[in-house]
């Protein structure tokens, strides 16, 4: 089809993401996307706030966190937001292997920072009894960094299908927003653990 | 694909090709079936309601029954009626009006509308599997943790999942208008219901989350074993309240909003003059919209939310009046010294204007905090609120339809019945809610199933019933012109109503890429400017070309699907752990399919030039 040559031109556009109306669409798209995201993050940092006080008798939240684990965490994913960053910048010198590259090392250290969390949660459960059931606080807690938990999930599995899919085949104007939109995506994952690393844990050691 | 798909088809064809379609044209019909069929069911429930207050101590149907009644009447007519309806419109038009060939995101589009569809249907599946909710259609925590069986939980995921898909429709909208304008239509130069489209999308974009996470945190509570609500365990009731109505107040704006859009457009074609005050209507529209999201405490006066932030709440939304006050001047100030056309939109329009100022007037009462004490919870807000959304919402929609049906099928509803509809319908709403101002003042409390007699209730709510039967009759009466007009109606000519915006400027109903040539717009009312200067169409702003156009997939379907069969699986795993087989085989379906979705290339196919000029004559 003629259309397939107007996606692989000899020479990239600068901004190959926002190159046709398709691209526009889907970076725009998602810009609105995550204003959406925002207030459902808001809500949930709302209902936490209201309850994090309430440990009905449970461990509070001076008694569970332990800052040196969050701090790792916020490392590993602090990182992988700069490693997209050189994915993308890659990206746009058309630099497609370097590009997986640091795709590659952005998913390794989202992989990392889920087997944290996953850990944190173990630890939580078995060491000190404390669930999703077990207070009001316990839910608020879960859910907030469970959502945030099942965003970095979802991020996951959009990089590495992306990544797989187009291995062969390089880049072109039809992929690169897609590649682009996620590392948007993975850039707002980022902000939001920075709101959680402050409001939940560093507000719950000292606040 | 080409162009001769326009033969004569079977059912099976026309049957897949609406499962598959991504053409805003055709999802506006989808939309508006779908909406129409709930709106319907909501319409039956209603008239249920007020069969059952006809007279004291009443006990046609049972106080579990009417419980269910007026939740499922409220979530109905808002979420499955209401707002399809309103998206029907804005999917049949709004392109159209910015000169664009088709939305951002057709494949999102279909996705929205058949996630809206699913959730509905999973909603009223509960009547048949152990009872519908009963919790209001607000659902406040504790009742509805406290409500037994599973009405509350198809409630939760009902509205889940055609709430996920109204907020992709809402940020389709958004997209399409700031990237898909056409040559010359700026911003300030769109039509007024196009605008509305765009700030009720930002509206839609901004509240729904809210209300996703209020569904997630009742939906932990009641199936998981969380604590959110649970007072024991430290939970907060109030949280609901704020979730909710962070999503509800702009919700009614939601609704209101694409309204005050299309009277401004129906109001300025007949009455031949430009809408006055164009720019007031546009900042009004934000400012509304703005304002809209601060004042969701209004709905929790009686909560104890303390003084200070019910004052701020009470002065923020007596607020709001004036911008809606700038919108009904400008209306009136365009129809004076018009030329103005009487028919069955017109009606329509002009029944809303006296009808909407009523029901705003009694919402400013109801913003001061102290007299809301008085009308909490009485038959004074139902007469409100039904004010405003039936005299301002449905209005719009009936006015809409007439206003658009030529553009949206090709042919002319008829007006002798689109009157009589009209003025049935008008005095049998004055009837039936009117005098539920009154109703409420003496103390009748919304939500009772039954009322005591001889307590100066039994005339009111007598009169108030055969209001709603004379509703009914109106609304069956628009039904038979529907069917009359799609069988014997007269077809319609490209610009019926001697129109000023780009959709009269094509054939009626469009070819399905809209517009063969895209049109240079000039100015505000396009097509009108042409007309007075003589030329009296639109001038191309491109030659002719290939036309890019997207794929029809059954993906949306089969995504949406996936989430209706999860969303039993989520139901009924609470009573055996053997659903869970169903939750994450539905969960499978759709995941699946958008993983399909997003590793299949689909680069769309062109229309030629040679097919396009084939077409042309």
């Amino acid at each position: 089809m003629s259309h397939d040559h107007s996606l692989n031109p000899a020479t990239m556009p600068e901004e190959p993401e926002k190159a046709t109306l398709e691209g526009k669409n889907k970076f725009l798209g998602l810009w609105f996307f995550l204003g959406g995201e925002t207030v459902l993050f808001a809500s949930l940092f709302g209902t936490y706030l209201a309850l994090k006080n309430s440990t009905a008798g449970g461990p509070s939240t001076t008694d569970l966190f332990g800052l040196e684990l969050v701090f790792l965490m916020t490392m590993l994913l602090l990182t992988s937001s700069l490693t997209s960053v050189y994915a993308m910048y890659h990206m746009k010198n058309n630099d497609f292997k370097k590009m997986q590259l640091w795709l590659g090392i952005t998913a390794l250290l989202g992989i990392g920072f889920l087997a944290c969390e996953i850990y944190e949660f173990a630890h939580y459960i078995n060491d000190y009894g404390f669930t999703f059931r077990s207070s009001a606080f316990g839910s608020a807690f879960y859910t907030l960094v469970g959502f945030h938990g099942g965003h970095v999930v979802f991020g996951l599995s959009w990089l590495i299908a992306l990544m797989v899919r187009n291995a062969k085949r390089g880049l072109n104007l039809y992929n690169a927003p897609k590649y682009y939109t996620f590392s948007l995506y993975w850039h707002f994952i980022d902000v939001v653990w920075v709101f959680i690393f402050t409001v939940v844990y560093l507000m719950g050691k000292v606040g | 694909m080409s162009i001769a798909a326009t033969q004569k088809r079977g059912f099976g064809a026309v049957l897949w090709d609406y499962l598959t379609t991504v053409d805003h044209k055709k999802i506006a019909h989808l939309y508006l079936f779908g909406g129409g069929f709930f709106f319907l069911l909501g319409g039956l429930e209603a008239m249920i309601i007020r069969i059952q207050l006809i007279k004291p101590e009443n006990d046609f149907i049972s106080a579990g029954l009417y419980n269910e009644m007026i939740t499922m009447h409220g979530t109905t007519m808002i979420f499955l009626a209401a707002m399809p309806l309103l998206l029907g419109l804005m999917n049949a038009v709004m392109p159209l009006q910015i000169g664009a060939r088709d939305v951002a995101f057709p494949f999102l589009n279909a996705l929205g509308f058949w996630l809206f569809l699913f959730g509905g249907v999973i909603l009223n599946c509960s009547w048949f599997l152990g009872g519908a909710p009963d919790a209001g259609w607000t659902s406040y925590a504790p009742l509805s943790l406290q409500s037994p069986g599973h009405g509350v939980d198809f409630y939760v995921l009902g509205l889940q999942i055609s709430g996920a898909g109204t907020l992709i429709g809402g940020i389709n909208f958004l997209v399409t208008i700031v990237t898909m304008r056409g040559p010359g239509m700026t911003y300030m130069r769109m039509p007024l219901f196009s605008w509305t489209t765009f700030v009720t999308s930002t509206l839609i974009l901004f509240a729904f989350p809210a209300l996703t996470v209020g569904l997630f945190l009742l939906m932990f509570d009641r199936m998981f074993g969380s604590a959110f609500f649970d007072v024991a365990l430290g939970g907060n009731t109030v949280i609901w309240q704020h979730l909710f109505w962070i999503f509800g107040h702009p919700e009614v704006y939601i609704l209101i909003l694409p309204a005050f859009g299309l009277f401004s457009d129906i109001i300025s074609t007949f009455s031949k003059k430009r809408l006055f005050g164009y720019t007031a209507m546009v900042f009004a529209t934000i400012l509304i919209a703005f304002l809209g999201f601060m004042v969701w405490a209004h709905h929790m006066f009686t909560v104890g939310l303390g003084p200070v932030a019910n004052s701020i709440f009470a002065i923020a939304t007596m607020a709001i009046a004036v911008p809606t006050g700038i919108k009904i001047f400008n209306w009136l100030a365009t129809m004076w010294g018009g030329s103005i056309t009487i028919n069955s939109a017109m009606l329509w329009t002009l029944g809303f204007v006296p009808t909407f100022t009523i029901g705003g007037m009694t919402g400013v009462m109801l913003a001061s905090a102290v007299a809301d004490y008085q009308y909490h919870d009485t038959y004074f807000v139902v007469a409100h609120f039904h004010y405003v959304i039936v005299g301002g919402t449905l209005f719009g929609i009936l006015a809409g339809l007439h206003y658009w049906w030529p553009k949206m099928f090709g042919r002319i509803l008829h007006e002798g019945m689109g009157k009589m509809a009209f003025w049935i319908f008008l005095v049998g709403f004055h009837l039936t809610f009117f005098i539920q101002h009154f109703l409420g003042l003496m103390g009748m409390p919304r939500r009772y199933w039954v009322f005591l007699e001889n307590q100066g209730l039994d005339t009111g709510n007598l009169i108030s019933t055969i209001g709603a039967f004379l509703m009914a009759i109106a609304v069956i009466i628009f039904f038979i012109n529907i069917v009359y007009t799609a069988t014997k109606g007269e077809k319609a000519p490209a610009d019926p109503w001697d129109g000023r915006t780009l959709e009269w400027s094509i054939p009626s109903p469009p070819p399905y890429y809209n517009f063969k040539q895209l049109p240079l717009v000039r100015g505000l009312d396009p097509l009108w400017i042409e007309k007075t200067e003589g030329k009296g169409k639109m001038t191309p702003a491109e030659p002719v070309g290939d036309i890019h156009m997207p794929n029809g997939s059954i993906i949306p379907f089969v995504m949406s699907l996936g989430f209706f069969i999860a969303g039993f699986g989520f139901i009924y795993q609470t009573d055996h752990r053997g659903w869970l087989v169903v939750l994450f085989g539905g969960m499978a379906i759709s995941l699946g399919s958008m993983l399909v979705r997003s590793l299949k290339d689909d680069h769309g196919y062109h229309i030629t030039k040679e097919e396009l000029e084939r077409e042309a004559d």
